[in-house]
């Protein structure tokens, strides 16, 4: 039986997880609860999320540096507005992912019509949203709704007491979501094919331009959504948080097995990418004696590993050609 | 030397614009005291302030003229800085510091320089891996706390001044200088042009790639060690949390205001520099002109799109157009329009 060595990289990442998991499992059996599965889910929703956009984003040969300050607005965006008007919660939530996707669209627009580098053009929207958010607020605003705290205790019991937590599930239903989009519409096969080259795109009949605009506003939604579920799951808005994330989410994509210049990988991959930087979180918690800075120092020697193995897989695949 | 002046006038056209809608609105900023052997005023202060973007931004211009980018140099700052408090509060003297820190700083160039040249993987994503996990490599260094040290001749280099100006603004005057020098006096900054404008043609033309593009590499983290050791005299510690956090962006600014184009090729490390001045001329101005510190991320994001508008090719391709259809409107058609094709 032979296997698409384009599946190797997913493999190899649902591997890894599998072997770090049992590794944690042996020295701390604790770690086999559903309890702390529910928290790996809960803690890393809004990573999650986010990294789904940036998967459609990467696999389309593109970057988006812009969400971690857009997940940023969000929060100070909802808090600012419940605080200050009557609004329904959910008039807000919709109000936002109006506001992040045509944000995104428009970055996706500037790439396409003046064919300026996709990073740079994201990294002024990084700017601009997260200056959008100081310009709202400078201070961390709580939030205070009982329709919120609904949203934050909304959960369901897993057997042997784990919590499924509501914002866990919209993780889950948005990397579901993705999936689905990236690996089964015809705006999915567009992405992949601009990951692929925009020339040959292009003669295949894709219209580079509109998926351009697309891609960027999925990832601008993801942004948004990530952004309400940071919010419940912190409680508040506040224009400093998440800064790096979008580096920690570009990390998920790529340890997730996903090719860094587009046009191979898989979505389900970045959910095992954004789980293995959860477990090491929850690794060094248990632990108690490693200090969290070496989270940052494995995760950069996994990113380097999972480069390496995809160097040389093109290199493999390139010798088979 | 005309030529250079050409160059670089839309950046000192845009400097003195700045300077000038600034001192309207300000108009001691101008204003330069002399007291106590130093110099002071917002000018001088701009001036120093600008020191660690303006040489993280010379190094950061020879690795865009190459087609890459360098995620990493804020966080090199924050290593080379750590390294350096490590060994003065080791005790080694100062010497000993600064040594440690240039030479850490060419150990993380090196290694962006390798995964660039050697293992092909492409600039962003290389340089971001030190970005990511550097930080935590600060922190081992300075165990997490901001190591503090009390070295009068280190923290002469953030603090002290020369003829009464101050030691930063020296450093990356020469810095800058010095670079400049080296890479239109030699055939160096030719070589490097030709790298970023085509890798397989330069190297087809006899140039070492590999070398120069690990060597281009190791002078960025040089030119961010050397911001480092600034950033770390000018407080009397390492702050690895906050060391040049931001600031591989602000170089990057830089750079693009500078004119330099991302797609690599032709560069001028003084419009790269003039650059940095801009965007701390901007800050400065927006500080003083009594606007919230919070405009100032979304004005410099306006520029650079801005910029980036002007400088896009696609633009440049557009008016063309335009032009052509003036030109064609005005002359009169030709009189045999070319028959049907076959």
């Amino acid at each position: 039986m032979s296997v698409n060595p384009r599946l190797y990289p997913l493999l190899a990442t649902i591997g890894i997880f599998c072997v770090a998991y049992a590794i944690c499992w042996m020295q701390f059996p604790a770690m086999l609860s559903t309890r702390v599965v529910g928290n790996l889910l809960t803690d890393n929703a809004y990573l999650g999320i986010v990294a789904v956009g940036m998967t459609i984003v990467i696999l389309s040969g593109g970057i988006d540096l812009s969400v971690g300050s857009v997940i940023a607005f969000s929060g100070v965006f909802i808090a600012v507005l419940l605080r200050d008007t009557a609004l329904h919660p959910l008039v807000v939530f919709a109000l936002l992912l109006g506001v992040t996707t045509a944000f995104g669209a428009a970055m996706g627009w500037i790439i396409h019509a003046f064919g300026v580098p996709a990073f740079i053009v994201t990294l002024a929207g990084m700017f601009l949203a997260r200056g959008a958010a100081y310009m709202l607020t400078i201070d961390s605003v709580p939030i205070a709704h009982p329709f919120f705290e609904a949203l934050q205790s909304a959960y369901w019991l897993m057997p042997g007491k784990g919590r499924l937590t509501l914002i866990a599930v919209v993780m889950l239903l948005a990397v579901a979501a993705g999936a689905v989009l990236a690996h089964r519409t015809r705006f999915g096969a567009g992405v992949f094919a601009l990951g692929g080259g925009v020339q040959t795109a292009r003669l295949m009949g894709v219209r580079v331009g509109a998926t351009t605009v697309g891609i960027y506003a999925v990832s601008g939604f993801t942004a948004g959504l990530s952004g309400i579920v940071f919010s419940i799951y912190t409680g508040s808005g506040y224009p400093l948080a998440t800064v790096g994330t979008e580096l920690t989410a570009i990390a998920a994509v790529v340890i997730g097995g996903t090719i860094l210049t587009g046009g191979a990988g898989y979505v389900a991959g970045t959910l095992f990418g954004v789980l293995i930087m959860g477990l090491i979180q929850t690794y060094i918690v248990f632990d108690g004696s490693l200090s969290s800075w070496w989270t940052k120092i494995v995760i950069g020697l996994l990113l380097l590993l999972f480069i390496l193995l995809q160097k040389g897989l093109l290199r493999l695949t390139a010798a088979r050609a | 030397m005309a030529r250079t002046l050409r160059r670089i006038a839309p950046q000192i056209a845009t400097l003195a614009a700045l300077v000038l809608l600034v001192t309207l609105v300000f108009p001691q900023f101008l204003h330069v005291d002399y007291s106590g052997g130093r110099l002071s005023g917002p000018v001088i202060d701009v001036l120093k302030r600008g020191a660690p973007v303006a040489l993280l931004a010379v190094g950061m211009t020879l690795v865009i003229a190459t087609r890459g980018i360098d995620l990493s140099v804020g966080t090199v700052m924050a290593i080379t800085g750590a390294a350096a408090a490590w060994t003065l509060a080791a005790g080694w003297g100062w010497g000993a510091a600064i040594l440690m820190a240039l030479g850490a700083g060419l150990l993380c160039g090196a290694w962006n320089g390798c995964l660039v040249a050697v293992i092909g993987i492409q600039p962003i994503v290389a340089t971001l891996i030190l970005m990511t996990s550097g930080r935590g490599i600060a922190q081992l260094i300075t165990e997490g706390r901001i190591l503090t040290f009390r070295d009068p001749t280190f923290a002469y280099l953030g603090t002290g001044t020369v003829l009464g100006l101050p030691v930063p603004i020296l450093i990356w005057l020469a810095t800058a200088i010095g670079v400049a020098v080296l890479m239109r006096r030699t055939a160096l900054g030719l070589l490097v042009e030709s790298i970023g404008i085509k890798r397989p043609a330069s190297a087809l033309a006899g140039v070492n790639a590999r070398v120069l593009l690990i060597a281009v590499y190791m002078a960025s983290g040089l030119c961010a060690a050397l911001a480092g050791i600034i950033a770390t005299a000018d407080i009397r510690g390492a702050d690895a949390n906050n060391a040049g956090l931001w600031l591989e962006l602000d170089a990057i600014l830089a750079v693009v205001i500078g004119g330099n184009s991302l797609l690599g090729g032709r560069f001028s490390v003084a419009a790269s520099v003039i650059g940095a001045l801009i965007i701390h001329t901007i800050d400065t101005g927006i500080l003083l002109a009594g606007f919230p510190s919070e405009y100032n991320l979304v004005i410099k994001a306006g520029l650079v799109l801005l910029i980036l508008v002007v400088q896009s090719p696609n633009l440049a391709a557009h008016w063309s157009l335009v032009r052509a259809g003036i030109r064609a409107r005005r002359e009169p058609r030709p009189a045999a329009s070319p028959g049907p094709r076959p």
